[in-house]
């Protein structure tokens, strides 16, 4: 099965960010295709590599990165929400980019399943 | 996309009150470009999601942009169906009159048998 | 169709709105903050067992311990991410925030 992810809220305010990932961990494990992840509304704060979180927690930007680069994850920011946010491709995670959305909606299109995570 | 089985059935639920957080402008934002791509759009009001229809809405005095006409502007784009919970505008004591566009006001029920046939269902 | 909730009972409405919206049949997954909503003898109890008549009603279990909820309403059914996803692959999704 293929699947797509809207993520809607910033990493660590909320339980979005964490149960997103948990969700496409599993979904990975049981041999199903994450295709993308979309960042929309402040989810787009889950594209910067800025963050700097203490040793002992887990490194909400790092999992992006990873998802991308070992299991071909898009992982996706809208641009009309990045703009808002001072989201760009200088403070991109590796892996991440910036896109509009049109891309979602392709996503959308494209996936046997589209999941929401947010607040 | 010119096949049939290419257009899926996508539902916007706006749930959020306008204003007071960015999700129903970011969500009508998301409806707007979604529906230049000729999929089967619906847009349904749910809960506080109906007060971004309210009409008499000026938003100059807290300095945010007022987005409330731009729904009107959803008929130009071919989405035209537009669904409110009636238990959700009663609740609050509106009725039609009160909101700037023409919508189907639709029970519960209707509604949700209309999300089961959805591919699609994003809320804002 | 899965219908996710992922806000607490207490301080939203979300459960009881999605309620209204409820076809036969279509499962409900109580994630994060919504899984309080699934702990036995709570104020939400007898609407989840008035669900469960038409609906079969889970909780997310690695949300349920986290948060300290070791028992739930009779009936409600725990799953790991492998679950979620095990429902995700025979249900469309409708997260409701």
């Amino acid at each position: 099965m293929n699947i797509g992810i809207l993520l809607k809220e910033g990493p660590y305010n909320h339980q979005a960010a964490d149960t997103a990932y948990k969700f496409a961990e599993a979904a990975i494990a049981k041999g199903h295709k994450v295709d993308a992840i979309f960042l929309y509304n402040d989810g787009v704060n889950n594209a910067t590599r800025l963050g700097d979180p203490p040793q002992d927690d887990r490194n909400i930007a790092a999992r992006w990165t990873m998802l991308a680069e070992k299991h071909g994850v898009e992982v996706l920011a809208c641009i009309a929400a990045s703009k808002r946010r001072g989201i760009n491709d200088d403070v991109m995670i590796d892996g991440g980019e910036i896109t509009g959305l049109g891309t979602l909606t392709d996503i959308a299109i494209r996936n046997d399943r589209l999941l929401t995570f947010g607040d | 996309m010119s096949e049939d089985t290419d257009i899926r059935k996508i539902m916007h639920v706006m749930r959020r009150a306008p204003h007071g957080s960015i999700y129903s402008y970011e969500g009508l934002e998301m409806i707007l470009i979604m529906a230049a791509y000729e999929q089967d759009l619906s847009v349904v009001f749910i809960g506080d999601g109906v007060y971004a229809l309210k009409k008499d809405q000026d938003t100059t005095g807290i300095g945010i942009k007022g987005f409330s006409k731009t729904f009107m502007a959803l008929d130009g784009y071919d989405v035209e169906k537009l669904f409110v919970d009636r238990a959700s505008l009663e609740e609050r004591g509106l009725t039609e009159d009160d909101l700037v566009v023409d919508v189907e006001v639709m029970e519960a029920s209707e509604i949700g048998r209309l999300m089961t046939e959805q591919d699609v269902v994003i809320h804002h | 169709m899965l219908h996710t909730i992922n806000k607490s009972p207490f301080e939203s409405s979300t459960f009881e709105t999605c309620v209204r919206f409820l076809q036969p049949g279509d499962p409900v997954l109580f994630i994060e903050d919504g899984v309080y909503a699934a702990q036995a003898g709570n104020r939400f109890s007898s609407l989840i067992e008035t669900v469960m008549k038409n609906n079969p009603v889970f909780a997310l279990k690695p949300d349920l311990d986290a948060r300290g909820i070791t028992r739930v309403t009779e009936g409600v059914g725990s799953v790991d991410y492998e679950g979620f996803v095990g429902l995700v692959e025979e249900h469309q999704v409708n997260s409701w925030l």
